[in-house]
């Protein structure tokens, strides 16, 4: 196996693009390809200030890194999820990524200012974690883009993330999502922008990525995660991918390019005129006089936190 | 050789010199799913390896909905 650049031995082989690389042309690779989806999609604009969505895992560390490596103002906000040793962990590394580089990085501790947690708003809601999770960490994420005056919020979600979604939206004709689901979310009043820089990269391509560069993420999943449907449209999009390399890329490339325009009117309204009400606790942009993520907290809040065990063994 | 698997992590031994191709076939991993490191680094794909390596086998999918 050698490198197509460079005719030296290889370390990666990346199906899709039929070629082999060593490890600089791959690091090459990784920030043209996170440059090239910047521009095509106009994601940063010189002199903007990003807040790059980290959870310790392998995209986030990975995107943070590139973004830096590039030259963009990024600063880092971790979420304390509550997620009993797997958040205890994520963080950890989280901060000794940041500290290692001297890096800014940001932290809400759900735990600490709202008194609750995942494990625990989602059975006090009876949600789905990810549910739950999700709602909390786009709400945080966006208050504290605007509180701290970013442009953007950048988050590590790369291609085979995307495809996974899409597939699991079409499947069900979701069209109210298929209408949103871009790389890019432009601002509106009381949102940043959002921004995924990685939807040209493979999510073999990001953990091959932190090996290569000494990035030290957490492997170990989310427990919340075991058994959820997105797991499955993964897989079920590599088996495809094994024998018909690129088919993840054409599938979402060719939805940007050739379907999404066509959901665009199954937008609700209320989101695209930015014809929102205000929280009246937090102040948010909401469609009801109290935002999802207060109401989340109200219902959880001060509730006896929830441990998660597997075989009588905490988490 | 042994061949250390995460999620849940745990070492198997398996009989070297094999190909990470045959590997990877023997253990049922797709390739797109994993990468295979040695000493910090990435094993391609065509590497044989000798009885007495170690290696790691880490899955790169992960679940996360959001
Ligand atoms: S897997 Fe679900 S619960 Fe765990 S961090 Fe991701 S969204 Fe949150
Ligand atoms: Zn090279
Ligand atoms: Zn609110």
């Amino acid at each position: 196996m050698k490198c197509r650049v460079c005719r030296e031995p290889a370390v990666i082989d990346i199906r899709r693009h039929n070629a082999n690389f060593c490890s600089d042309h791959f690091l090459r690779l990784v920030r043209d390809q996170t440059t090239k989806a910047i521009d095509e999609f106009q994601m940063i604009r010189p002199g903007e200030r990003v807040l790059v969505a980290v959870s310790g895992g392998k995209d986030s560390l990975a995107l943070w890194d590139v973004l830096n490596e590039l030259g963009y103002e990024a600063d880092g906000l971790y979420i304390g999820l509550g997620i009993g040793g797997y958040s205890d962990r994520s963080g950890e590394m989280t901060r000794a990524f940041a500290a290692d580089r001297g890096l800014t990085l940001h932290e809400v501790d759900l735990r600490a200012e709202y008194d609750t947690d995942v494990p625990t708003a989602a059975k006090a809601t009876r949600r789905v974690p990810c549910s739950a999770c999700g709602m909390s960490k786009r709400h945080l994420f966006d208050q504290a883009a605007l509180d701290g005056g970013y442009d953007a919020v950048a988050t590590g979600h790369n291609l085979d993330d995307e495809a996974a979604v899409l597939f699991g939206n079409t499947l069900r004709w979701q069209t109210e999502y298929l209408a949103r689901q871009l790389p890019v979310l432009p601002a509106r009043p009381g949102f940043p922008r959002k921004i995924k820089p990685l939807v040209r990269l493979g999510e073999r391509e990001m953990a091959a990525y932190c090996v290569l560069r000494g990035i030290d993420y957490i492997v170990e999943e989310c427990p919340m995660a075991v058994g959820n449907k997105h797991l499955g449209y993964k897989e079920a999009l590599n088996a495809i991918e094994a024998t018909s390399p690129g088919s993840k890329h054409d599938f979402y490339f060719g939805f940007l390019a050739r379907a999404a325009e066509r959901f665009r009117d199954a937008a609700p309204a209320a989101l695209e005129s930015g014809d929102l009400a205000t929280c009246e606790r937090c102040g948010s942009p909401s469609t009801s006089e109290v935002c999802a993520f207060c109401r989340l907290i109200e219902r959880s809040a001060g509730h006896e936190p929830v441990t998660l065990t597997r075989k009588g063994k905490p988490l | 050789m042994k061949v250390n698997l995460r999620n849940p992590t745990r070492t198997i031994e398996v009989e070297g010199p094999m190909s990470i191709v045959a590997l990877l076939r023997r253990l049922d991993l797709n390739r797109e799913s994993v990468l295979v490191i040695r000493d910090g680094t990435l094993v391609p794909g065509d590497a044989l390896l000798e009885d007495n390596a170690e290696v790691e086998i880490r899955p790169v999918i992960s679940g996360g909905s959001t």
